[in-house]
């Protein structure tokens, strides 16, 4: 392999490159999937390559290969050349990289069972287990749970001395119920929806989550739902268990922040951002309570990692500092651009893709409203929401709806009556703005996100999102005709 | 392209022998994709992306094993043979999910929609496209943002029950926003072209239609939100009918009861009708899907009428059908797919059917498209690059974007007249659409976007 990067950085480097960097990445993934008491689905994926970025005269070049031979390096550096000339046929002026030292290091995500020597068996029966227990509810028409583990060695190298090897190791499982009727079909997830939760660590994650034990009651619900009322529409006081917020920042913090939409890079296909750069330091982005920050060094997060794919080490800085906008997820073509250095976002989704800003772990700090629990009784009318199962947001990350699986009514602050098809919309610094309430740090989890789009050819990130209930003053819900 | 066709047809014939299960199928996927994408009026990002994947599905007294691979040698082969059967052998047997499709003697043509020119194609014609379109926001003062990318698919199916297909095809596709800003009320237009063929996308019309769309666009403005008559453009509607499929086409959703599907039963309006073929010339041609099975024309909506789901191998043979050849890669948890759509034309010419709108929304197209409600294909997304007010059968004024919030049946119930020419769209996930526009007599929008910094 040394051998491969040491002749694709010397290629490019003959060839006329004033930087490059190569990637050469390794990723294999195992996934269960039970359904309705069977193994539905059993995979084992591979894939292998090598990614080769080139700048010459200022332009960006890029090719990839997954023939992992010494020869085939000299081939794809010279097709990046080329590509990086084309690309000089329409440019505004060079692009210029921050002044990042160059490092070698090596990472390896921390865990204590290593996810793929876990058998077959012992994955199956968690899984069985917990579809046994969904079973045993009449009216449940689908039963479904997955376990998934994932592994990608890379290896980083640039012409600038950078020498870098991680292992980034993953795991994660969940349930799901679906109850259907002639007009309805009403879903409940444990612990949360999208397949469930995701880390970075070993199979000892999926153990915890204890799946079989939460199973009656998800099924319970799911079925609850079907003959549930509709979510009524007005403006209510709105509490979101930490799953929701969690995606609520992914929508509306994490993707504006990243400062390649901001610069309008992202416009043909995700959008731009109303965080513009003029807004640094003064932008009220919400309440006094909310404080986010971007930290890649959280344990066991999704988005932890110890170098991003420029080679730059995984940091924790702060986005929003007590309501007020304070940062933006940078890389080091795009950091200098506000004064900054490059705080390591810039990652490829695999050996054949262009590493982009991405999310690391965008955590929303923990407040000091006690339990979720605590924060229901502190509330005298309005509505709960959990587990989300629809999302939108516009281009500007402005207009955005949510809906989720189960909303229940407060009255006297008590929770009440259960909802179906609850859903809220609004603006989000009007939103964040209206945050009264953050649970503490017992009810804080740092939640996996392994479905994040972005980019044109279109990568798929996964990141993490920290985050406690929390409460929002007089919400939109019920939006729509039902 | 990492892998040649004989040396494909070989991986095929050598991952089949080194399998001892009693059904073994393989699948290569071999893809040579390039795409420049530009913004700010520059190229920004240049890339090319060369991969093929052999996955082996083996089947096994109905245990199911899937493994795959991009290491093709000899030892790649082996392993992921190996790897397959030993999770075969480990796994639980499923007789509803243990079905590979065998040969049903249709054929199909295996170069549809390959065109050497597009294979082809180098950085420097992708670059020149992109120079037409910036070229074109220029004149109007306007920031282009795109991508241009030009590609070549090669599928090739085998299973030890002696189904052999392959297909190659090659996309272009070529996409732009146009802003000059990204304040609310910016000006922004759109365009977007997709074509097997790198010579049928014209740069300069494409992007002379998305500079006059953003010239029209400045000064948008606050419109309450409501019910209102529409006019979707093609686009909005090629957007709609993407989540449809992915939502409701699918024989899994409607054997789980999960799709807005009521087989028999009205949904639409009279004069509706959606289909899928893989293997028409005047979409985006894919005649064979993933388990080697050929397309067969599927007419989704009849009349109005919900008349069929597509199928794959597995639920083909449960709802007793047979598969319509729209089975994605194995194991497949979502179930067939329809990716060749197609809805009916009308007879009104494109540009008249604003004229008979006294007042009401034209919408270029919709923007994070997403089911609220799946069974009642519900739906929310934004407005987005040209939305403006009809009065009187003329656009009279742009408007900020809105949120809908929509049953798409329902809407589609009202079609008051279809565009008699349609355009062919590369999906924005998935497929490929060719649609007509759309008059609808009422469209639920629900929401407004804020008006600058939303403070």
């Amino acid at each position: 392999m040394n051998d491969l990067i040491d002749r694709a950085l010397d290629a490019a480097d003959r060839l006329g490159a004033a930087y490059a960097d190569v990637r050469v990445v390794e990723r294999s993934n195992e996934q269960l999937t039970v359904k309705n008491g069977q193994l539905e689905a059993a995979t084992s994926n591979q894939s292998a390559g090598f990614g080769i970025r080139v700048l010459v005269e200022g332009a960006w070049g890029f090719s990839a290969s997954a023939v992992l031979e010494p020869t085939e390096a000299d081939r794809i550096a010279r097709e990046a050349i080329d590509i990086a000339r084309a690309s000089g046929r329409a440019q505004k002026g060079p692009v210029e990289l921050d002044d990042t030292p160059p490092v070698t290091d090596t990472y390896r995500t921390p865990f204590r069972e290593d996810p793929f020597a876990v058998s077959i068996d012992d994955k199956l029966r968690i899984l069985l287990d917990a579809d046994a227990a969904m079973a045993r509810v009449p009216g449940v028409a689908i039963r479904e749970g997955s376990v998934t583990s994932g592994r990608e060695v890379k290896s980083f190298a640039s012409t600038a001395g950078a020498r870098i090897d991680q292992e980034i190791v993953e795991s994660g499982g969940g349930i799901e119920a679906t109850a259907v009727n002639d007009s309805e079909m009403q879903q409940r997830s444990y612990p949360n929806g999208f397949g469930g939760q995701v880390v970075t660590g070993g199979f000892e994650a999926v153990r915890a989550l204890d799946l079989a034990e939460h199973a009656q009651e998800t099924a319970e619900l799911a079925v609850a739902l079907l003959d549930a009322p509709q979510c009524p529409s007005g403006e209510m006081d709105l509490i979101l268990d930490s799953t929701q917020v969690a995606l609520q920042i992914h929508e509306s913090c994490g993707h504006p922040t990243e400062l390649d939409r901001v610069f309008g890079t992202e416009a043909s296909f995700a959008g731009t951002s109303f965080l513009t750069t003029d807004k640094l330091d003064t932008l009220r982005y919400g309440s006094d309570l909310v404080s986010i920050d971007a930290d890649a060094t959280a344990p066991g997060g999704l988005g932890t990692f110890g170098y991003d794919d420029e080679g730059v080490p995984a940091q924790n800085v702060p986005l929003v500092e007590n309501g007020v906008l304070v940062g933006y997820l940078t890389s080091r073509e795009t950091a200098p651009q506000i004064g900054r250095r490059s705080m390591g976002c810039a990652r490829a989704w695999t050996w054949s893709h262009i590493p982009l800003i991405r999310m690391t772990n965008i955590n929303l700090r923990p407040g000091s409203a006690g339990s979720l629990e605590d924060l229901i009784a502190d509330t005298r009318e309005g509505i709960f929401m959990s587990v989300n199962k629809s999302w939108s947001i516009d281009d500007r990350r402005l207009n955005f709806q949510f809906g989720d699986q189960a909303g229940w009514l407060i009255r006297n602050g008590k929770r009440t009556q259960l909802v179906k098809n609850p859903t809220y919309t609004g603006i989000t610094p009007r939103f964040w703005g209206s945050c009264d309430a953050i649970c503490g740090p017992d009810e804080w989890t740092l939640w996996g996100l392994p479905n994040c789009g972005k980019g044109e050819p279109m990568q798929i990130g996964h990141v993490g999102h920290g985050a406690a209930p929390a409460r929002f003053r007089g919400v939109k819900v019920g939006v729509g005709r039902w | 392209m990492v892998a040649t066709l004989d040396e494909i047809d070989a991986l095929l014939d050598r991952a089949l022998s080194h399998s001892t299960a009693r059904q073994t199928e393989a699948l290569v996927l071999a893809q040579d994709l390039a795409l420049t994408r530009f913004a700010t009026n520059r190229i920004h990002q240049n890339v090319r992306e060369h991969d093929a994947t052999l996955q082996v599905r083996v089947i096994d007294a109905d245990r199911i094993g899937v493994a795959s691979t991009n290491k093709l040698d000899e030892a790649g082969i082996r392993d992921v043979v190996e790897r397959a059967t030993a999770i075969a052998e480990r796994s639980a047997p499923n007789p509803r999910a243990a079905v590979m499709p065998e040969p049903d003697g249709r054929t199909h043509d295996p170069d549809l929609g390959h065109v050497s020119a597009t294979a082809d194609a180098s950085p420097d014609v992708r670059a020149e496209g992109a120079r037409a379109v910036i070229a074109a926001g220029e004149a109007k003062g306007l920031e282009s943002s795109g991508s241009f990318s030009t590609s070549e698919m090669t599928i090739a199916v085998a299973n030890s029950l002696g189904i052999r297909a392959r297909h190659r095809s090659t996309k272009a596709a070529l996409l732009t926003v146009m802003m000059d800003g990204f304040a609310s009320g910016a000006a922004s237009g759109y365009a977007h072209a997709g074509s097997p063929d790198v010579a049928a996308i014209d740069a300069e019309a494409l992007g002379a239609e998305a500079a006059e769309k953003g010239d029209h666009m400045r000064g948008a403005g606050e419109l309450e939100p409501g019910e209102y008559e529409v006019i979707l453009e093609e686009y909005a509607v090629a957007g709609l009918l993407e989540y449809l499929s992915y939502i409701g086409f699918s024989g899994l959703a409607h054997e789980e009861g999960r799709s807005f599907m009521d087989l028999g039963a009205r949904l639409m309006g009279e004069t509706v009708s959606i289909w899928d073929d893989g293997a028409d010339p005047a979409g985006m041609p894919s005649p064979i899907d993933f388990e080697g099975v050929a397309r067969r024309r599927v007419d989704l909506i009849e009349h109005g009428v919900a008349k069929a789901v597509v199928h794959d191998a597995a639920t083909g043979s449960r709802a007793g059908t047979g598969s319509t050849g729209h089975g994605l890669p194995a194991p497949n948890l979502l179930g067939p797919m329809a990716l060749n759509l197609f809805m009916a034309p009308g007879a009104t010419p494109r540009d008249e059917l604003i004229t008979s709108v006294k007042r009401g929304i034209w919408v270029t197209r919709f923007h994070y498209l997403n089911p609220v409600h799946p069974k009642k294909a519900i739906l929310t997304g934004m407005t987005k690059d040209g939305t403006f007010l009809i009065t009187d059968g003329r656009l009279s004024r742009p408007l900020l974007n809105f949120r809908f919030t929509q049953s798409i049946p329902e809407a589609f119930s009202d079609v008051r007249a279809a565009g008699r020419e349609t355009k062919l769209l590369p999906g924005e996930f998935f497929g490929a659409a060719r649609t007509p526009a759309l008059h609808l007599g009422s469209f639920n929008f629900t929401g407004v976007t804020a008006t600058e910094g939303g403070e």
